[in-house]
Order: structure tokens, then C-alpha cells, then sequence
């Protein structure tokens, strides 16, 4: 009965195996990635998988073993020892296992959350680059506040500078995603998020609105071109001189429900994006009055919530190490 | 007015989409059916006094065995119709909405309307037989808890052909969730549905922590419990944590919607991701919640099937309570991608890699039981071994999840969708079909046919892996949940027309599994006694099925595994234990009020859902009517007469 379920499980664990460890198929963007904060996220995944499978590898191999050798079967000579139920050693040994390889998963783990906190600047000898990510029903805005124009669902960076992405929603929780420059973060509404990101080499990338935002949600892709800096500036100046402004006529326009393809501005109302993230401060100057039910009475309570939040503080390090070793010591 | 009706009737019923029609006739056609059957056979008093009242844990039982049962078979029509739609996106197979209705149905239904009863089915057959126990603490509120998941599935189901499914996801996060997002009637029909089978789950919980506790048979110590038990106590111990703070979620969202309130919408001071918080701190212990189980059903079927004690029980209780108590500190991890900070994620990441250690070491334990025993494969032990590499694999890729950093490149990808299917079905599915196959000659005193049985197993378990390995693949390819069409440039459509096949492969299994019970049912064969696998514990000492009263004397208990050590000892030559004499039997009468106050319920949910106060009012006073009624009625128990005993005893165990 064991030899057909190990015939068909051993090459389903190989493929596994496989498709994690090797990745280098072109189509497995993850893990082939072209900038510095999905190169690290890449070795990080390479590594848990490394050490988890010199844990998991053995003990499949083990469970064939045992199962295979104490099946029941005539004249069996394997030893039978019904009442053996317990052994320190041999617990210990299991108990300790587990816990000395998450001890070292955990180390690597906490040091690389503080490196690759996404809201941490890249270092770089060049001034990083802004650009505002808005999403919008079912559109990504972009806006490059310093050269002072927008595109609608496309991207063009220079390689080798850094990229400070500051990310805020103007509808539901979405998340921006380019897989191989680096890690996703979401996109909330009244809250500016931050996120570097860089791209190494010259291409264009995949990039796409990882959490549901309803209907047309899986029409927000979007192409990250990643050029020479000649090139970049080349494209700004023409974005500039060819492309029509984005008024807030237009912006309201693109707040509406649909899914739009690519689109070039060469300039966008001053303070765009602020107002998006203030919108539901009071004074705040509102984008625009869309939001819940029409009823919904503006007055009264005053709102510390919304205010943008960035990510940076970490004042309360040491408390919240503590905590964590409290919890290992379980 | 038949202007005006026809107009009624197009917002009452879900209209436009062929598919849906055909649900909607079949539906009818088959209620038409069942009510002729019921009509013709003369089985309509049958159906309440035997079912529908009972409080008998064992009828409660089957009855949650089978609306989870057809619950799967829903949830697996979903399943195929996405695999369907994602295999071939450029034919439109779905609409954009109704792609979304049908994975927020889908996920909604496999975890509180399919594993969760599955669970409680198993719970209420198992549990007071495995302990001694004539019945549960409160058999009252056990049937008040099976009506109120009932009636809130069907709520939560009706919703498919009434008003228009829910479409925000199966954890319905603001604002997609609030009228802003949703204004159609399908995310009431959630919000009611789920509340009121809430009610019911928590009540199991309490249920069922106080029956271990307190109705465990004369001698028996918590140390002595089966495994089952235990992990028993550890879910239920986290029901009643979890579930309260689901009930006040969406309690709030309920009032968000229906009163204008703004405690998610960021107009008017809320916080949405207050709610993604809130959910998920109930949703992650909830996951917890439907495993544990399965961890128990594993224990008490590999010492049963490796004819050897369970290894490690300590080990097995200490890391069961341990994963109970840790399930509550990990619930961050499934946003680490909120921008918390790294304090947050590191703190969230290292409670999450916690759990792995307990349950890796319940793994040694069971691959130590079978070490030098005499394993044996019948269905449901081929079930457990098929168990232990794939939730090892699914662990392990859990694991990769929780490394923080690495999950910003995995989380809402497909690689997560590919790991948390491997643990649930893997884990969960697996866990109760094995449980289900073993306890099966219990509930009913007739096996299931092996042979069809090792069909449905296989074909499970090559469509599980041909489904969900190319999931892991399709995820480091960039592909995200939720999508309901992607582009061919990026080369995702191979490996989705794989998984697609190995959705439809265990749809076959599923088929094989109805033929399987069938095929019984057809050629059923009496258990000659109720000790169908050589058992161990306690449930294998008394007939098959159990007769209502289920332990005529209360056993007396000395050791863990006490039904195998009696059977040692006689088989040693020992004397059998004494016999007490008989004695009256006390035990709870039937009731059809929590039949009726659920009913009640259903009414309240529906005219909320629809904003008809004159039919949500008069649920309530309903409701609070069958409270009252409850509480003023003494009349609820009785007992069995000695000789009535005799009798049954004699006619069950063919003896005089």
C-alpha cells in the first residue's frame, strides 16, 4: 500500500524543492529580483528555506522509514514494543530541534526587520527621487512632486537611484507591489505610507495592486521602466512638453469608479497629495466629498487619527524586545 | 400590483445570471422533493420528535456531520467555478462581481459553515463517549447551539439566490465591507449569518470546556484523558476567548451600516484598519481553533492503527495547551505589510515562529508511535500518514510566511493562498475525513466500503498536490490573490491549467466519497460489536451505535487508555472489573424551543438584512418569548426505568 503513495509523493516533494531552491526560471520574479531591497529579501527567503528544509528534509525521510519498516505484515521482524511511551532523552532532543532552529530563523529574522524596514532610506551617493503613489477605483495615480508631473498607472525611474515612494489611498486598502525591485506595502487611506525601493539594472518590471479594492482591482497593473538617468530626464521633458496638465477637474474625474490605461500629465494641482492623506481631518482641506454616506455630518469630533503617519519611530525598542524574550522564555 | 410585484421580485431574487437560475430551479425542485418524500412517507412527526427536538448529543452530532457535509459541497462548486475562471480568463467563464461574491462565499462557507460544524459533529459524537458521559453539560444549549449555526448558515446561504451574495472578501475589510463599499444586501446577509451561527459556536465552547471538566467518568483524571480530549479543551478553551471579540466586530460594523455610526470609516474619527485588527484577532485563533482537533484525531487514530500507546502524552499536552495560549499573539502577521514599524512585525514575527516549536514536536511524537508498533492501513490511518508530510510542508512554508521581511514579497501572492489551502486541507480536511472514517462505525454500526474509500483518498491526495504545489510557484511569479484575470505575457496560464485539474481531481474524490457512503448505506452490514478497530478508549467498550444512554453503568477508570487495558487484562486471565447493579438513568427531555427560537432568529437576521422592521421586531419578541418560556419550564428531565435498560442492554449486545 506504501509503495504507490512514496512513488507519487517523492517526485511532488523534488518539484517543491525544486521550484523553491532553484527560481531561476526568468517568469519567477520573486526570486529574481533587480534591485537592493528585493536582493536581500531574496536571500532571506533562500535562507528560511535552506534551514527549514534541513529540519523537514529528514524528517520525511524518517516518516517513509518508519512507516515503511513497522507496517504490519507476517512474520514481521521488526520490534514491537506496545506500552513504550516515553523517553526523556529522545524528548529533548525533539524539544530542542525546533526551538535551536527557530532561535536562529529568529535572530536573522529580527536583523532583517530592522534593515529592510521599508520606510528606511537606501544608502546611496545620489539624492533619492519622490514619487506619490495614490490609489484610486481601480487606478494607480503617480506623481513626481520634484519634476511636477503624473502618470496614471506607469512608472519610469533612472537605475541606481533610490526611489522614496510615499503611498496613500484615496479608496480601499491597496497594496503596491514590484516584485523585483522589492517587498509590498499597502496603501491607506489617510495615512502616507513610505517605502524605498531601488532598481540595479535597466528594464521594466511588473508591478500590480496586491489587495482587493473590489470590482476592477485586477486591472491595476502597472509597468515600473527603469532607464539610463539620460534617458529618465529625456522622458520627464517630454512628459513636460507634450502631455496636458492634470487639473482637479480631472482628478475628481479620475476618483470615479473605472480602470484607465496608461496616462502622462505635465503638471498636477499643487498639494495633491496632502490633501488626499488630510482629507478626513477636520480643516484639512478635503480632496473632494465622496466618501460614505452623504448624511455623514462633518462636524463635531476632532480626528488625531487620520493624520499622516509615517513609520519611522522606533521609540519604543527596548520595550518591545523585552516583550518578545518574555514570550521565548514559554 | 403585479407591476408592483414583478418589481418586489426582481429586488427579492438574484436575477441576470443563468448559472444562478439553475441553482435557484434545482433549488426549489429539490425542497418540492424533499417535502413530498417527508408528505408521502408519513415521516413528518418522525423528522421532529426524533431530530428536530433532540437533545441526544449523538443525533446532534449527525445532523452537524451533514449540513457540513453539504456546506463542502458548496464551497466546492465555488472552488471549481474560480479554478475554472483563473484556467481560462480570457473567456469571461465570471463577471468581475461575480467572481468576487463567489471566493468571499467560498471562504466564508469552507471555515465557519464546513470545518467548523465538521468539528463540532465530531465534538458532540466523541467527546461524552471517549470521557464516560451520558450527555453534555447542557444538552439544551447543544441543540440551542446546532439550530443557531444552522439557521445562520442558511441565512448566509439563501443570500446566493435572495439579495446578492456578499462580495468584500471572507473577512470583509472596510470600507469594502461598509455602505460606501458594499450597499447591496450581501454583506447583511454576512454580517447576520455569521453572527447568529457566532452565538451557537461560542455556546459550544462553554459547552463543552464545562462537560470535560465536570462529567468525566468516576476515576478519571485530566491526565488520563484521551488525546481527543485535549485538544478538545484547548479549542473550545479558544472558542471562548476568540469568539466574543468577532461578535463585537462585527456588531460594530453591523452598526456602522445600519445606524450611520463611523467606527471603520475614516470620515466621522474611525479606523478602518481598527476592524483589520479586530477580525484578524479573532481569525487567526480561529484557525487554531479548527486544527487543534485534528491534532487529537491524528493522536487517538496513529496509537490505535500502530496498536501502540501515544508517545510523548505530556509533550503532546503541554505544546496542545501551549498552541492554544500563543494562537493569541500572532495575529499581526497577517499584515505585516501595514507598516506597523519593525518593533511591531519583529515582536509578531518571533510570537508567530513560537508556534512552530510545539507543533513540530507533535509531530515527532506521532512518527514515535508508529516507531515500533504494528501499523495497519485502513482508511483512516492512510488519511493520518498522508497528514504528516503534507501540514510538514505547509508548517514549513508557514514558517517562510513569518520571517517578516521575506513576507513583504510573499503576502497576498499566491504562495500564501498555496500555504494556508496545504494546512487547512492538509491539516483540517484531512484531520476530520480520517476522524470521520474511524468514528463512523460508532455512529451508525456500519462501515463505510475500504475499497472505494482508498479511491476517494487518492484521488484527494494527488488533486491536492496537482492543485495547490503550482499555488507556491504561481506566487514567486508574481500572481495575487483575488484576481479574477490576468495577462498572458506573464506566463501564469500553464501552471494555472494545472491547478485547475487538481481542483477537479478532488471533485472526483468528493464523488467517490458519496458513492462510498452510498454503497453502504446499499449493502449495509451490521457491526457485530461496537469495537470496530481493536479501539482503545472508552467509546469501543459499549454497542454500535450507542444507545441513547449511551454507558448503562458508568465505567470506572484507572489508566489512560482504559478500554485497552481492561481487554489486556482479561486477555491475561484476569477477573473482569465487577458489575455495579443497574440503576435509573437520569437524562434530559427533547425540546423543540431551541428549534424555534433559532427560527426566531432567522426571522430577526432577515428583516434586518432587509430593513423590515415588522419582521425583524416580532423575531425578537420571538426570541425573547422562547427565553422565557425555557426558563419557566421544569419539566426537563426524567429517567430511565431499570428494566427498560435491561432490555435495551439485552437487545444491543444480543446476550439472554
Amino acid at each position: 500500500m506504501m509503495r504507490p503513495f512514496l512513488r507519487v509523493l517523492t517526485p511532488v516533494f523534488i518539484m517543491l524543492m525544486a521550484v523553491l531552491l532553484s527560481g531561476c526560471g526568468e517568469q519567477f520574479i520573486v526570486l529574481d529580483p533587480k534591485g537592493p531591497i528585493g536582493e536581500s529579501q531574496k536571500d532571506l527567503i533562500y535562507f528560511s528555506t535552506i534551514l527549514c528544509a534541513v529540519i523537514i528534509v529528514p524528517v520525511l525521510i524518517l516518516t517513509a522509514v518508519i512507516v515503511w519498516r513497522y507496517r504490519d505484515k507476517p512474520g514481521s521482524k521488526a520490534s514491537y514494543k506496545p506500552n513504550w511511551e516515553h523517553s526523556t532523552k529522545l524528548e529533548i532532543t525533539w524539544w530542542s530541534i525546533p526551538i535551536v532552529a527557530i532561535l536562529i530563523l529568529a535572530i536573522v529574522t529580527v536583523k532583517y526587520t530592522y534593515a529592510l524596514e521599508p520606510s528606511k532610506p537606501i544608502e546611496s551617493a545620489k539624492a533619492p527621487i519622490t514619487i506619490q503613489v495614490t490609489s484610486l477605483d481601480w487606478k494607480w495615480l503617480f506623481k513626481y512632486p520634484e519634476e511636477d508631473i503624473a502618470t496614471i498607472n506607469y512608472i519610469k525611474i533612472p537605475e541606481d537611484v533610490p526611489i522614496k515612494f510615499q503611498l496613500t489611498s484615496d479608496t480601499a486598502m491597496n497594496s503596491f507591489w514590484v516584485p523585483q525591485l522589492g517587498g509590498q506595502i499597502y496603501s491607506m487611506s489617510g495615512m502616507a505610507m513610505t517605502l524605498f525601493l531601488q532598481a540595479d539594472e535597466q528594464g521594466s518590471y511588473y508591478g500590480s495592486g496586491a489587495n482587493f479594492t473590489g470590482k476592477d482591482f485586477a486591472k491595476m497593473t502597472f509597468k515600473v521602466d527603469a532607464t539610463s538617468e539620460e534617458d529618465y530626464k529625456a522622458w520627464v521633458d517630454e512628459v513636460k512638453a507634450t502631455s496636458p496638465a492634470l487639473t482637479m477637474e480631472g482628478f475628481e474625474k479620475l476618483t470615479e469608479p473605472s480602470t484607465s490605461d496608461v496616462q502622462l500629465f505635465s503638471s498636477f494641482p499643487e498639494g495633491l497629495f496632502q490633501k488626499v492623506v488630510m482629507q478626513y481631518v477636520n480643516g484639512g482641506g478635503g480632496a473632494h466629498q465622496h466618501h460614505g454616506s452623504s448624511e455623514a455630518e462633518a462636524t463635531g469630533t476632532t480626528d488625531t487619527e487620520a493624520a499622516p503617519a509615517d513609520t519611522t519611530e522606533s521609540h519604543d525598542h527596548n520595550a518591545s524586545n523585552t516583550d518578545s524574550n518574555t514570550h521565548a522564555g514559554h | 400590483m403585479l407591476d408592483k410585484i414583478k418589481e418586489f421580485a426582481s429586488e427579492f431574487f438574484v436575477t441576470g445570471d443563468p448559472l444562478i437560475l439553475g441553482a435557484q430551479v434545482s433549488i426549489g425542485l429539490s425542497l418540492v422533493a424533499i417535502i413530498f418524500v417527508l408528505t408521502f412517507f408519513k415521516k413528518w412527526r418522525w423528522l421532529w420528535t426524533e431530530w428536530l427536538t433532540s437533545v441526544d448529543h449523538k443525533k446532534i452530532g449527525i445532523m452537524y456531520i451533514i449540513a457540513s457535509i453539504l456546506m463542502l459541497f458548496r464551497g466546492g462548486v465555488d472552488a471549481l467555478l474560480m479554478r475554472v475562471q483563473l484556467a481560462a480568463p480570457e473567456v469571461e467563464f465570471l463577471q468581475p462581481e461575480h467572481y468576487n461574491q463567489i471566493f468571499t462565499t467560498h471562504g466564508v462557507i469552507m471555515i465557519l459553515f464546513m470545518a467548523m460544524p465538521l468539528m463540532f459533529g465530531l465534538f458532540n459524537i466523541v467527546v461524552p463517549l471517549q470521557i464516560g458521559a451520558r450527555d453534555v453539560a447542557f444538552p439544551f444549549l447543544n441543540s440551542l447551539s446546532f439550530w443557531m449555526f444552522f439557521f445562520g448558515a442558511m441565512l448566509f446561504n439563501v443570500s446566493f439566490i435572495i439579495g446578492g451574495s456578499p462580495d468584500a472578501g471572507w473577512l470583509a475589510y472596510p470600507p469594502l465591507s461598509e455602505l460606501s463599499g458594499s450597499p447591496g444586501l450581501g454583506q447583511d446577509f454576512y454580517i447576520w449569518g455569521i453572527q447568529i451561527s457566532g452565538i451557537g459556536s461560542l455556546a459550544t465552547g462553554i459547552n463543552f470546556v464545562v462537560t470535560i471538566l465536570k462529567m468525566r467518568a468516576p476515576g478519571m483524571k485530566l491526565m488520563q484523558m484521551p488525546m481527543f480530549v485535549w485538544s478538545v479543551l484547548s479549542s473550545c478553551i479558544t472558542i471562548m476567548f476568540a469568539f466574543p471579540i468577532l461578535t463585537v466586530t462585527l456588531f460594530l460594523l453591523f452598526i456602522d451600516r445600519y445606524l450611520g455610526a463611523h467606527f471603520f470609516t475614516l470620515d466621522g474619527g474611525g479606523n478602518p484598519m481598527m476592524y483589520i485588527n479586530l477580525i484578524w484577532m479573532w481569525g487567526h485563533p480561529e484557525v487554531y481553533i479548527v486544527i487543534l482537533p485534528a491534532f487529537g484525531i491524528f493522536s487517538e487514530i496513529v496509537s490505535a492503527f500502530s496498536k501502540k500507546k501515544l508517545f510523548g502524552y505530556k509533550s503532546m499536552v503541554f505544546a496542545l495547551m501551549s498552541i492554544s495560549f500563543f494562537s493569541f499573539f500572532t495575529w499581526a502577521h497577517h499584515f505585516f505589510t501595514m507598516g506597523s514599524g519593525a518593533n511591531v512585525n519583529a515582536f509578531f514575527a518571533l510570537t508567530t515562529m513560537l508556534i512552530a516549536i510545539p507543533t513540530g514536536v507533535k509531530i515527532f511524537n506521532w512518527l514515535f508511535t508508529m516507531y515500533r508498533g504494528r501499523i495497519t492501513f485502513t482508511t483512516p490511518m492512510m488519511w493520518t500518514i498522508a497528514f504528516i508530510p503534507c501540514f510538514v510542508v505547509g508548517g514549513m512554508t508557514g514558517v517562510l510566511l513569518s520571517v517578516a521581511p521575506a513576507d513583504f514579497q510573499f503576502h497576498n501572492s499566491y504562495f500564501l493562498i498555496a500555504h494556508f489551502h496545504q494546512v487547512l486541507i492538509g491539516g483540517v480536511v484531512f484531520g476530520y475525513f480520517a476522524g470521520l472514517y474511524y468514528w463512523w462505525p460508532k455512529m451508525f454500526g456500519f462501515r463505510l466500503h475500504e475499497g472505494l474509500g482508498k479511491w476517494a483518498f487518492w484521488f484527494w491526495n494527488i488533486g491536492f498536490y496537482v492543485c495547490f504545489m503550482p499555488q507556491y510557484a504561481l506566487g514567486l511569479m508574481g500572481m495575487t490573490r483575488r484576481f479574477n484575470a490576468y495577462d498572458f505575457d506573464m506566463g501564469w496560464q500553464p501552471l494555472n491549467v494545472v491547478s485547475t485539474v487538481g481542483a477537479f481531481l478532488m471533485g472526483i474524490a468528493f464523488i467517490f466519497q458519496v458513492w462510498q457512503i452510498a454503497h453502504s448505506i446499499r449493502f449495509f452490514k451490521k457491526e457485530k460489536d461496537g469495537d470496530a478497530w481493536d479501539g482503545r478508549t472508552l467509546e469501543w467498550s459499549i454497542p454500535s451505535p450507542a444507545p441513547l444512554y449511551n454507558f448503562a453503568r458508568l465505567p470506572q477508570v484507572t489508566s489512560q487508555d482504559e478500554w485497552w487495558e481492561e481487554k489486556q487484562r482479561i486477555a491475561n486471565g484476569q477477573p473482569a472489573k465487577p458489575l455495579a447493579p443497574l440503576e435509573p438513568i437520569h437524562m434530559p427531555k427533547n425540546s423543540g424551543i431551541p428549534f424555534i427560537m433559532s427560527l426566531c432568529w432567522f426571522t430577526a437576521g432577515f428583516g434586518f438584512v432587509w430593513d423590515w422592521l415588522w419582521m425583524a421586531i416580532p423575531g425578537l419578541i420571538g426570541v425573547a418569548i422562547c427565553m422565557l418560556a425555557r426558563s419557566f419550564s421544569y419539566d426537563t428531565d426524567y429517567y430511565i426505568p431499570v428494566d427498560e435498560i435491561e432490555r435495551t442492554e439485552a437487545a444491543l449486545r444480543g446476550t439472554k
